[in-house]
Parts: C-alpha cells; sequence; structure tokens
C-alpha cells in the first residue's frame, strides 16, 4: 500500500476514535457507491454526518481544509445524498450534514484535529 | 472575536466617503470573499492580502473569511483597502486591540511582500476622514507627508503590515523592510520667467496685469513671435499666494491625478494642454473611475489654451458651462463626480492658419474659407465668457531694440497684490473675493453701481448690440479691475472706457 493511503487510513482511523469519544456513532468507513466514497459516516439521535477526513504530514501544501473546495463540497453533497437513498431505514428522521475534520502532523495519531461542523453548500 | 471593523475611504470625485471595512470569521472551509461593489482592483485584493499576510508573519485565519464594505451599495475602485481589509481579516483571529482598530482609518495597496504601496487620492481621502471625525490614520510610508498637511490627524507613515498590526497591539516581529517610495519627486523648476523679458507690447502687460488683478479671462490673438505664451507663461508669476482653502483644493487634485504631494503649493497651478485634448481629457471622465480632466487640474489657477483655434471646437465649447459655475459635474453609470473649475482661462490663436492675416508687412496665404473655419472654432458664446479680448501686433524694430525697462513681476505682483486686496475690502461682508465672481445684479444695481453718466459708453454699446447683457457685466467687472488698480474707490468713466476698449477693442 502507498505511503500517502496508509497515512490517510491512520488519519480516518484517528477521525473516528475522535467522533466516538464526542459521542457519535459510527455507522459506515469508507463506504463506496458509484459517485465515489464517504470516509465516514456517523450519527447521533438527531442528525445524520457525512465526514471527510483530510490529513496531511504538513502545510506546506496548504492547509487541509484548503483542499476542500466547493467542487469537493458539491460532491460530498452527492455522495449524502446517494448515502442516504441506499440506507432510508437508517435515516430514520435525522437531519444530515456534512463535517471535515483535519489532521495537520507527521504521525496521524498525534496530529492536530481540527473538526468543521456543518460545512455549508457551495 | 469573529467580526472585526475598520475604516477606509472611497472617492467619489474630489468627495471622500468612509467606508466601514467589516470582516467576519465563519466556521467554513476556507474561502476569502470580498463584496460591497468592489471593481477588479479592488476583487483582486484577496490574493494581495492572503500573500502579504503570509509573508509578514502573520497568519490569516484558515476559515471563511467575509469582507464586507459598507456602505455596500457605493461603488469602489482601486487597490486603497488593502490595508483596511488585511487589519480587519487578521483581527477576526490574532489578538489585536479591537477598539484601536475601529477607531483608525486605513488607506493603501499591499504589495505580496507585505509592503504598503503608494496610493492616489490620499489628500482628499484624509480631509474626508478629519471631516468624520477620525483622528488617527494609518497611510503607506511614501504618503505620509501628504497625510500629514491635513490638520489635527494623527499619521502613522507604516513601512509594512507588520508594523500596522504591531501598532495595534499585534505580537509580531517587524522586518527591517525598505520603504516602498513614491516615485521620482519632481522638484518644480525655479521659476525665472520675469515679467521684465517682454519687449514692447506694454499694452499687452497691462491687459496681463488686469486679468491677474481680477481674476479675468484673458483672450489673445496675434500672428507668431507676438509673445502670447510668453506673456501667459509670466502669468503666474504675478499671481498672489493661494490660500490654505484654495491651496487645499489643488493639492487634492494633484493626488487624485496620481501625482505625488509632499508639501502645500502655494503657486496657483498653470495647466496647459495640448491642442489635440479630447473633450474627456479637458474636463475629466473615464466609465468606472472619474478622472479630474485639464480643467479640474486647473481649479484656483491658470487654463492656458495655446493655438485655441487649432482645439476641436466641441472641446472648446465644453469649457462654457464650467466657466459660468465653475464647477464640473461628471455623470457615468457607477457615479457622479463634481470637481472644482474655479480656474482663470487664457487663449492664444493666430488670426489665421498661417499666423500672417491682418499683419503689417505680411502677406496672408490663406483662403478666406480657411481663415473662416479657423476663428470659427471659437464659437460667439465662448467669446463671449472672455472679459479680456487682446489683440496683439508683431513688435517692431524701434521697440524691439529698446532697452529693458518694462515692468518687472515683483513690481507687477505688488500692483496685483495690492489692487487683490482693496477689492477685497470693497467686498468685505459678501461672498465675494474677486471682480471676476462678483454677480451681474450687484454690478449693476448694488451699492457701488456706477451712475448712469458713467455708464452712458456701455449702455450706448448694449442699444447697439455690440455687447450682450453678459458682456456688458464682464465689462463692467473688468472696470472694477482698472479702477484697483489706480487705487480708485469708484468707477470712473476711464475705466469702463478701458474696459470697453479692452472686452472689444472698440475705442470712444
Amino acid at each position: 500500500m502507498a505511503n500517502k493511503d496508509e497515512l490517510g487510513r491512520a488519519g480516518e482511523e484517528r477521525a473516528a476514535r475522535h467522533l466516538e469519544e464526542s459521542g457519535y456513532r459510527v455507522l459506515h468507513r469508507n463506504w463506496r457507491c458509484r459517485e465515489g466514497e464517504i470516509d465516514l459516516v456517523v450519527c447521533t439521535d438527531t442528525d445524520l454526518v457525512v465526514v471527510e477526513v483530510k490529513t496531511r504530514r504538513g502545510e506546506g501544501f496548504g492547509h487541509p481544509f484548503e483542499a476542500i473546495d466547493s467542487r469537493k463540497r458539491a460532491r460530498l453533497w452527492r455522495l449524502a445524498m446517494a448515502w442516504s437513498a441506499a440506507h432510508r431505514d437508517e435515516l430514520q428522521g435525522r437531519r444530515i450534514r456534512i463535517d471535515a475534520i483535519g489532521l495537520t502532523g507527521p504521525d496521524p495519531a498525534t496530529a492536530r484535529l481540527e473538526h468543521l461542523v456543518d460545512v455549508e453548500v457551495p | 472575536m469573529t467580526v472585526a471593523r475598520t475604516w477606509a475611504v472611497a472617492l467619489v470625485g474630489m468627495v471622500g466617503e468612509l467606508v466601514e471595512v467589516e470582516a467576519d470569521l465563519s466556521n467554513q472551509t476556507p474561502e476569502f470573499k470580498i463584496i460591497g461593489l468592489p471593481d477588479k482592483a479592488l476583487a483582486e485584493s484577496v490574493r494581495r492580502v492572503h500573500n502579504a499576510c503570509a509573508n509578514s508573519a502573520l497568519e490569516l485565519p484558515r476559515r471563511r473569511i467575509t469582507v464586507n464594505l459598507s456602505p455596500a451599495s457605493l461603488p469602489k475602485q482601486g487597490s486603497g483597502f488593502d490595508v483596511a481589509i488585511a487589519v480587519a481579516s487578521l483581527a477576526t483571529e490574532v489578538p489585536m486591540d479591537a477598539a484601536s482598530i475601529a477607531a483608525t482609518v486605513h488607506l493603501g495597496e499591499l504589495g505580496l511582500d507585505g509592503r504598503l504601496r503608494p496610493v492616489p487620492g490620499i489628500l482628499p481621502s484624509v480631509v474626508a476622514a478629519a471631516r468624520a471625525g477620525h483622528r488617527r490614520i494609518v497611510v503607506p510610508f511614501a504618503n505620509r507627508e501628504e497625510a500629514e498637511l491635513v490638520d489635527g490627524i494623527e499619521v502613522l507613515g507604516a513601512v509594512n503590515l507588520a508594523q500596522v498590526a504591531a501598532a495595534h497591539g499585534a505580537r509580531v516581529e517587524i522586518p527591517a523592510d525598505q520603504p516602498v517610495s513614491a516615485g521620482d519627486v519632481e522638484q518644480p523648476a525655479a521659476d525665472d520667467l520675469d515679467l521684465a523679458d517682454i519687449i514692447g507690447q506694454r499694452e499687452a502687460v497691462d491687459a496681463l496685469v488686469t486679468a491677474a488683478a481680477g481674476g479675468h479671462h484673458l483672450f489673445m490673438c496675434g500672428p507668431p513671435g507676438a509673445g502670447k505664451t510668453m506673456l501667459a507663461r509670466r502669468l503666474p508669476g504675478i499671481l498672489p499666494d493661494l490660500d490654505d482653502a484654495a491651496a487645499l483644493t489643488a493639492a487634492s487634485i494633484r493626488s487624485l491625478s496620481g501625482l505625488p504631494v509632499t508639501t502645500l503649493s502655494r503657486t496657483p497651478p498653470f495647466v496647459a494642454p495640448h491642442h489635440t485634448a479630447s473633450v474627456a481629457a479637458l474636463v475629466g471622465g473615464g466609465t468606472r473611475v472619474v478622472r479630474p480632466g485639464a480643467i479640474a487640474r486647473a481649479s484656483e489657477g491658470i487654463l492656458f489654451l495655446d493655438e485655441a483655434g487649432e482645439f476641436p471646437a466641441n472641446a472648446l465649447d465644453a469649457l462654457r458651462q464650467p466657466l459660468e459655475s465653475g464647477t464640473i459635474t461628471i455623470h457615468r453609470a457607477a457615479a457622479v463626480a463634481e470637481f472644482p473649475a474655479r480656474f482663470q482661462l487664457i487663449m492664444a490663436t493666430n488670426p489665421c492658419p498661417c499666423g500672417d492675416y491682418a499683419v503689417r508687412g505680411g502677406s496672408c496665404q490663406c483662403v478666406p474659407a480657411a481663415i473662416r473655419r479657423y476663428l470659427g472654432r471659437l464659437s460667439g458664446p465662448l467669446l463671449d465668457r472672455m472679459d479680456i479680448e487682446l489683440r496683439l501686433a508683431r513688435v517692431s524694430v524701434a521697440q524691439g531694440v529698446a532697452r529693458r525697462d518694462g515692468l518687472t513681476t515683483a513690481v507687477a505682483r505688488a500692483r496685483v497684490a495690492a489692487a487683490r486686496e482693496r477689492a477685497a475690502r470693497r467686498l468685505s461682508g459678501t461672498p465675494w473675493r474677486l471682480n471676476a465672481q462678483l454677480p451681474g445684479t450687484w454690478l449693476r444695481d448694488g451699492p457701488a453701481a456706477p451712475p448712469t453718466l458713467v455708464r452712458r459708453p456701455l449702455d450706448a454699446a448694449l442699444h447697439r448690440g455690440a455687447l450682450t447683457l453678459r458682456g456688458y457685466d464682464r465689462v463692467l467687472r473688468v472696470a472694477w479691475s482698472l479702477a484697483d488698480l489706480d487705487g480708485s474707490s469708484q468707477l470712473g468713466a476711464e475705466h469702463i472706457g478701458r474696459a470697453l476698449y479692452l472686452k472689444k477693442g472698440i475705442a470712444l
């Protein structure tokens, strides 16, 4: 496995742990469909959250959130819709939203974690 | 703090409008947006601010920053908002003194390296800020002398963005940058033109002194080599210094034109546009940014149109309205701008394209139609607005070899100053200072109106149709200047006679 994929995988691991500690329940990891892949799908009693995780070793190529541009946000919403179409039973009237988690640091386990709640539609 | 505020100035013509720059930080993916009708240069501010902050070791928040320029409906142009945008954006996250930022006006463009670059229009902007009650202003280092011309304002001439942030209490290291200079400041050449250089032409020199004393418009017609341009160039030297308000207006216009302003020059401006000038070049214009034209730059001074007969007729006629009103209003889709246009118009022309028409000893080659077309560019309504119409002849041999015993600039200047002081004393209690500003009703029916007997030749000219009523008033104005030069407190028949001669070349 390529080095960068390993880094991403470790980052997602760390993000999932962080979300669980914050009281979220993880429903899916790396859910795939024709549109692409969702890193994490988590939920609380009221909200269903599609999470995009970005991991960077440093800020040499910009902050992780800078990679989430309007095209990416639009794609995340399409994926969220695709996921909810495929899992109507799990939705149960929950409000859908998109979150982003950015990890900056050489080791994802100790990297700086930033959690953006409710990323808006472009 | 997620919302930070500071101030900048938008210029509409010469009037500065205070613009509140507010930056809001919202918890969204990084984005930097400016709203509030920015033009292209202002919209590009995003990149300049971004890189300037990065290169000043000041980090912009990695979230969505929305900068609003309020009033949002006022169109804004130019790069002068960069510093205000950068400071407001930084203040949303970097710990800084919010009260200090909100009380300060920031002007200036940012370079990518974080240094402040000079912008045009600093002086009118600072004046607007002072009028709005602001006491502290940050300007680029190269503009600080210009900003300091306004009284009662604390000016910080900043070299780079880090210095501005530090002034508001941010903990940042200030790099020792070389300040961006305003470009080469032209040193005004020492004015060594003396009226005594003019040989002969006593009549013309007297007319010039009269024009200077009352601020009258002067029209000169004569063959090439008669000294028309020489005369006009010597007019600024005999005019008195500008007062505070006039000097500030002249400097503001200079600043708006992008010329460097370091001191409040007391010398009246002298603007001599080339005869290929278009209407827009003369009156001012532009599609989005309305720039002052030659007549605005000549405000409080002299507009000299050499070879007036070569100017396009429509350009000349565009001068008629500002000549009457003293202001020029330019209407564009984006804005309506008003500039001052209180200038003294000096026009010089040849009698015909070859210049020899009606000259003793000259043989004119022009066909009559060419002569008509040439002088036809000077429309009747425009000539009616000239106070003094002077016909110059070539200097004869006898005059040419004469000793230089003419009027010197120093003497003429003293005479003009004395005449202006006399006029100001007579006009104390009225809003006018110069004879050229007097309204017709005051001249004809005011407290100092001449008795019927004295103005009889003038009435006769009006009855004959040789004068319009506007021309009638203009003759009275020039007559007052002649009386002021003579030290007389009343208009006499000789003053009116000479004024009538200067206006129409009509001997009594």
